[in-house]
């Protein structure tokens, strides 16, 4: 695949949001990976040449970032969360039914290019542990079985939802969101999942007066 | 029962809570207006200051403190940087106020940026949260499209614009100064301080970094004055703040209360323990607060209680862990983390950390020493405060505080694997067709 002129125009764009170009880095190397399914030799010399400095210093960054891909990525990124509160609540064995339902170990991909499998770490979901992601999207409460159906409909190319989120796309065209160009999906999934409202649905079970802020009605 | 009081998470609960109708329905950015055409900016720093509002990011220093540090009359641009990479394991708060209410980060973006005079504020989200960066980012544009951001405010002539930033996963970029290096485009790398960001932050001009609910909870402040907010709390940990329940609790979520509230009180407006279990160990505040037992279910959730009893409230993020949890294995999970996200800058957490999940993974497979555990409490020792930054203290705490209160089951570890001693499976939520 080779990169555009469109490319580079977009890198332009993301250089002109910042005071110095060069924090637009790491948005230009989601958008390198967006466009090309993972960091690329071209992509780090563009990277280089749009900001003048040398492609070294631009891998350096790369290597330091673990959302950044230095081989080809599969159409979907499933991560399962295996800290220790993920692991505990059953992280861990949705990870190795995971593993042992796609053959492929940690950091790997499907042979069909479908998946690339990574236990990650905490996604600051632990009230809805265990967590697995897909293309970064929360999935929140899961188990090894419903770990398993979502994989086959992924492998299917069914529709997926994600708890909190949109309907899955694919990993590429989110790190193009992560390039900082939305994709008008602000307003598909909840406002906020049930554990992010226990305490709200409490107070208002017991009647709590709820004190005065820029927020109320008072 | 124990107060709950819904401030941040006051409209969560509704459809559109994040959309710029939602907000302003319930008096949304009447504060920023109030702050930018009523008041001077000093005034908005000294009520702040007043308020006596805490860092809600873990460190809890004082926030309006933090703003006045800011040089004025420099003629160099001020920068308000948001720390929104929330990943401290533990840690849920941040993520679920920008997916339900993002304007109230926004608007505390614009008073913050209004009192110490900055004209270009970031909000630095971690990479791996795409639905938080959506809403977010609609957040901004619809706040530039109401004329709550861009040239001119509310013509109160002032000017701010904010760039959304996305991270590329990197816990350490949570550190105040390796979030700035990672904003300029480099690897994420603490600075070495003095000079703090207040002189030389971000392009080496003065810089405020606060953390998201500390912002949020600065729009409140303005709108209801110091005594409404200081009626919340303890005398020197005041307000309100998100707690964040997980684990081996019935209900785990997130509870916004007064500060100094209890953990026996949190558990039971979450309805307890799981079924037939108990407690067994608990962060205060993620996994580099050192863990706590039941023996501290009484323990005001507040900065200074908390310190007394030998941890830190952190980022009030309460992992639950009950009587089916080794808690080497937990650990040890926690210290594999660690070494994955040392930056490698300073020697004793880089190869420190390697070290201890070495002699952490022995133990848990029953293979440890009789040595081990001194070395352990030694190699604490050489990590501890010889970094940069916080990480390796981090790295430090759990093992040292497992240590204290539960020495056996890491001597048990000389002999028998802690999955005999503690079936893996009892820890999980889920049993037998499902597992």
């Amino acid at each position: 695949m080779a990169l555009t002129d469109k490319t580079r125009d977009e890198m332009r764009e993301i250089m002109a949001r910042y005071p110095q170009p060069r924090s637009a880095l790491l948005p230009m190397l989601h958008l390198v990976q967006s466009e090309e399914g993972y960091v690329t030799p071209e992509g780090i010399e563009m990277c280089a040449a749009e900001l003048g400095i040398s492609a070294a210093e631009v891998t350096g960054v790369v290597t330091f970032y673990t959302m950044y891909k230095r081989k080809a990525m599969g159409k979907h990124h499933v991560g399962v969360c295996t800290n220790s509160l993920c692991a505990i609540m059953g992280g861990d064995a949705i990870f190795s039914r995971v593993k042992e339902h796609l053959g492929v170990g940690n950091d790997q991909t499907t042979p069909d290019g479908k998946i690339t499998l990574e236990h990650i770490e905490c996604q600051a979901a632990c009230d809805f542990a265990p967590v697995m992601t897909i293309d970064w999207e929360f999935f929140d409460n899961q188990t090894p079985g419903s770990a398993i159906d979502l994989m086959n409909d992924l492998m299917a190319d069914r529709e997926v939802t994600s708890t909190r989120g949109p309907v899955i796309s694919s990993w590429r065209e989110n790190e193009r969101l992560f390039a900082g160009f939305a994709d008008g999906k602000a307003n598909q999934g909840p406002a906020a999942g049930d554990a992010s409202l226990l305490g709200l649905n409490l107070a208002r079970a017991r009647g709590d007066s709820i004190p005065a802020n820029p927020g109320a009605d008072a | 029962m124990a107060t709950i009081t819904p401030v941040l998470t006051a409209y969560w609960d509704e459809a559109d809570a994040y959309t710029y109708a939602g907000y302003t329905r319930h008096n949304g950015y009447q504060a920023a207006r109030k702050a930018l055409t009523t008041m001077q900016p000093d005034d908005v720093i000294q009520t702040v200051k007043d308020s006596g509002l805490r860092g809600r990011g873990g460190a809890g220093f004082p926030t309006g403190m933090k703003w006045g540090f800011i040089p004025q009359g420099d003629n160099k641009p001020h920068y308000f940087v948001v720390n929104a990479d929330e990943s401290e394991p533990g840690t849920c708060k941040d993520i679920p106020l920008m997916m339900a209410n993002p304007h109230v980060l926004v608007e505390g973006v614009i008073i913050g940026s209004y009192a110490i005079r900055s004209n270009h504020a970031f909000i630095y989200i971690r990479g791996e949260v795409p639905h938080v960066l959506r809403r977010v980012q609609a957040a901004v544009a619809q706040a530039y499209a109401n004329g709550e951001l861009g040239k001119n405010i509310h013509g109160s002539g002032f000017d701010l614009e904010i760039t959304v930033h996305a991270g590329a996963g990197a816990y350490i970029c949570g550190e105040e100064t390796a979030l700035l290096d990672s904003l300029e485009g480099y690897r994420g790398q603490p600075r070495l301080r003095p000079p703090f960001p207040a002189v030389a932050g971000l392009y080496a001009c003065p810089t405020v970094v606060n953390n998201v609910e500390s912002v949020a909870s600065v729009p409140s402040i303005i709108a209801n004055g110091i005594e409404w907010f200081g009626k919340f709390g303890t005398e020197k940990s005041k307000g309100f703040t998100l707690y964040s329940l997980s684990g081996h609790v019935k209900n785990p979520g997130q509870i916004e209360a007064p500060l100094g509230i209890t953990l026996r009180e949190l558990l039971d407006l979450a309805g307890g323990m799981r079924e037939g279990s108990t407690l067994k160990f608990w962060t205060p505040g993620g996994s580099s607060t050192p863990i706590l037992t039941a023996a501290h279910l009484d323990v005001p959730l507040d900065y200074e209680s908390i310190a007394e009893a030998g941890s830190m409230l952190g980022t009030k993020a309460l992992q639950i862990f009950d009587q089916t949890t080794s808690v080497v294995r937990c650990v040890l999970r926690w210290t594999e983390f660690y070494k994955h996200e040392s930056c490698g800058k300073c020697t004793p957490c880089r190869e420190g950390t390697w070290w201890l999940q070495q002699i952490m993974e022995r133990i848990e497979h029953g293979k440890g020493t009789e040595e081990d555990i001194e070395k352990l409490l030694d190699l604490c020792d050489n990590i501890m405060g010889r970094s940069f930054c916080a990480l390796g203290d981090g790295a430090t705490s759990p093992i040292t505080s497992a240590i204290e209160y539960f020495r056996d089951e890491f001597i048990a570890g000389t002999h028998t694997p802690a999955w005999e001693l503690f079936p893996y499976e009892a820890s999980a939520l889920f049993a037998g067709a499902n597992a």
